[in-house]
């Protein structure tokens, strides 16, 4: 901070009297204070002279020929701008006309004659106090200003880099509607939504505590780790499992992030949910206009360590027109002037009366907006319809140069035992191998659902024995996913067995995929038969690998299948 | 010292002023004559509003300077100006210029006490 002028209490003090015998007095007594004076005759002199010298402070008298003091009190206050030049009128204080004036002109103080030391020391020391707390008043604003400039910069170029990450994001997908403030990072919410190579959509909705840059520094690593692994595609306990061991390391204690994570599968007419810490979400089932709800089973990410950590999702069959909204604590925290919030009553009854469910994102938005008296952006929302509109753009990912990328005639065999079954998931690692091969990689979707469908159907339906014929209502898909659960973690046989080769023809290629597995096998043709019927539920996906691969065979006794994808030169 | 002049003030000038202070009186006594023409200008012109400013100058100096009649009798003539009632003011401008030449007076030999006691 650079020194004010008078620090030590000297001053340049600027004297205006028309009346030499009394400019002659005043002008020994201020100087006998020890302050620097400069003396006007009149009202020009005086701001001519303010305008040369800049003095700290004015002693002026009111009546004086060429221009008065008042004329002369208002130019030199509009002179100093914001600066605090105290004025202090040489005038009688029994006149009260002339008082009024020199307050309107700017006056701040007065001083009647005859003139005394001691009362003309006292006012120019309050004077100068006055003077310097404005001068310092001033300084801070200013200091302030500038540290709040620094901030916004920050700020934008945090956003900045965010928004690199984020890019990749499918939250512009035609099925999504959200509400978000552009500045929501630094609120601590964060949106996330992005593609698994087979078409399920990832979504993430979190909310770290506190606010500002804190509260933004977590949700850069939770959307690198979300968007890559999502892409690669991992599954949601096991981005679940990554976000919370990455969050509980770097965050300091005391700051956790409360979030719920959506998988949407619309091929397999699935809803997998992980709330932990958020607000119920609503699944609202077109059938019957009913709203499960989509309530925190967990803590936040971030607290436990993992191994106490729980990744079980809730799974719910969806069908084509149902809804699901995700809302964070700031929707429900909205406040009217009262200081009353809006709460989960409020939204509930609005969800109830809905009639008209395709306006229902649009009327919570307006009742919030009523609510608050104006539009509220500390609050993130999203709704996800579900459609059987095909996905138009699933992420490529960029792989590395290799040597399998030119090679185009070879083999590989897995087999993945009881122990490694229970904990690792074989997909992402099969499908990294499988898209060095450039042939296969526009086809990567289809190729990672059917590598999934049928890793599913030999571990759940094979190794573990589960009965798919459970998953035809909701009860039973909840007593069907808690079954896989138990069967998983106390698996101590059995095995699922892949053989990839890779087969040059031409100028293109083939890639033979067949898959074995330890369980006991199924009436192929019979559930072939079953699986025909357009309103069948679950069931093995066996229509849905048919589709997708070029060829499919399933060996008689369902104990092994082999599916073909080929491709041509130009692909 | 009298009714004309205040001793506590003009003691405390003299504190204030030190080596100047027959400057001071000097000067007070050159401005004086001015200020007496300039009432005298007003009064010859029935410039009541002149009367007023001139006179409240003039008060200002007289009670800096420690001549307490001399002031009032500028308010005097002020708060005439201030009514505009000129009637009078001449017999009061006249008393006016009678007791300032018995202040100009006192000033002198005020100065010429000040000078002796300083050599």
């Amino acid at each position: 901070m650079p020194e004010l002028k008078g620090d030590k209490g000297f001053i340049t003090v600027l004297l205006a009297e028309d009346g030499p015998a009394d400019r002659m007095l005043l002008a020994t007594l201020v100087a006998r204070l020890g302050h620097r004076v400069l003396t006007a005759a009149n009202g020009l002199e005086a701001v001519a002279l303010f305008e040369q010298e800049r003095p700290q402070l004015v002693l002026m008298d009111a009546l004086m020929p060429v221009m008065d003091g008042f004329e002369a009190a208002r130019r030199i206050k509009r002179l100093a701008g914001e600066e605090l030049v105290p004025i202090i009128f040489l005038t009688s204080l029994s006149e009260g006309e002339a008082l009024v004036q020199s307050i309107e002109a700017g006056g701040d103080d007065f001083l009647s004659k005859p003139y005394n030391p001691l009362i003309l020391e006292a006012k120019i020391k309050a004077m100068n106090r006055l003077r310097r707390l404005q001068a310092t008043v001033l300084e801070q604003r200013d200091l302030i200003a500038r540290h709040n400039g620094h901030l916004l910069t920050e700020q934008r170029v945090a956003k900045a880099v965010f928004d690199k990450i984020t890019h990749s994001g499918c939250l512009g997908a035609a099925n999504i509607r959200y509400l978000q403030s552009p500045y929501a990072l630094f609120n601590g919410d964060l949106l996330l939504a992005a593609y698994k190579p087979s078409g399920e959509m990832h979504v993430l909705l979190g909310d770290f505590t506190g606010h500002g840059l804190p509260a933004a520094i977590g949700a850069m690593p939770v959307a690198d780790a979300f968007y890559s692994m999502t892409a690669r595609g991992y599954s949601p306990s096991e981005i679940l499992c990554e976000l919370n061991a990455k969050l509980k390391r770097i965050l300091p204690v005391g700051m956790f992030c409360c979030a719920t994570l959506l998988s949407v599968d619309t091929q397999r007419r699935l809803l997998e949910v992980w709330n932990g810490g958020l607000p119920a979400g609503y699944l609202r089932r077109v059938a019957d206009g009913h709203y499960v709800e989509l309530a925190s089973r967990h803590l936040p990410l971030g607290v436990l360590e993992n191994d106490a950590f729980d990744t079980s999702c809730d799974v719910h069959p969806l069908a084509v027109g149902d809804r699901v909204l995700l809302l964070s604590d700031g929707v429900l925290e909205v406040s009217n002037a009262t200081g009353e919030t809006f709460g989960e009553e409020r939204l509930r009854t609005l969800l109830r009366e809905c009639d008209e469910p395709a306006r229902l994102f649009a009327q919570i938005q307006n009742a919030l907006a009523d609510f608050h008296g104006e539009a509220h952006d500390d609050a993130s929302m999203l709704e996800i319809l579900v459609s059987d509109e095909p996905i138009s753009a699933l992420p490529m990912q960029e792989y590395g140069k290799s040597w399998l990328i030119s090679s185009q005639d070879w083999s590989a065999s897995f087999e993945f035992r009881a122990q490694t079954l229970k904990s690792f998931n074989p997909l992402p690692f099969l499908l990294q191998l499988l898209m060095e091969v450039r042939g296969l990689r526009p086809r990567s979707g289809e190729l990672y659902t059917v590598l999934a469908e049928l890793y599913s159907n030999a571990l759940e339906h094979g190794v573990m024995g589960l009965n798919s014929a459970l998953k035809q209502d909701a009860a039973g898909f909840s007593e069907y996913y808690r079954q896989r659960d138990q069967r998983l973690s106390e698996l101590d046989a059995g095995f699922v067995r892949f053989h990839l080769q890779i087969v040059p023809n031409g100028e293109g290629g083939r890639l033979l995929l067949r898959v074995e597995d330890s369980g006991e096998g199924f009436a192929v043709a019979e559930e072939l038969a079953r699986q025909q019927s357009p309103t069948s539920l679950g069931g093995r996906g066996m229509r849905l690998i048919c589709r997708l691969a070029d060829e499919c065979t399933w060996d008689e006794d369902g104990r092994g299948v082999s599916v073909e994808f080929c491709w041509n030169a130009g692909a | 010292m009298s009714e004309h002049l205040d001793s506590a003030i003009l003691s405390s000038l003299q504190e204030i002023m030190g080596e100047e202070y027959p400057v001071l009186l000097d000067t007070f006594l050159a401005d004086s004559e001015e200020r007496v023409r300039l009432l005298r200008e007003a009064l010859g012109q029935s410039d009541a509003q002149a009367l007023r400013q001139a006179a409240h100058s003039f008060k200002g100096s007289c009670s800096n300077m420690g001549a307490p009649l001399l002031a009032g009798l500028c308010r005097s003539l002020e708060e005439a100006g201030r009514r505009g009632q000129l009637d009078g003011c001449e017999a009061q401008l006249e008393h006016l210029e009678r007791e300032l030449a018995i202040v100009r007076i006192m000033f002198r030999s005020e100065r010429q006490r000040f000078v002796i006691g300083r050599s």
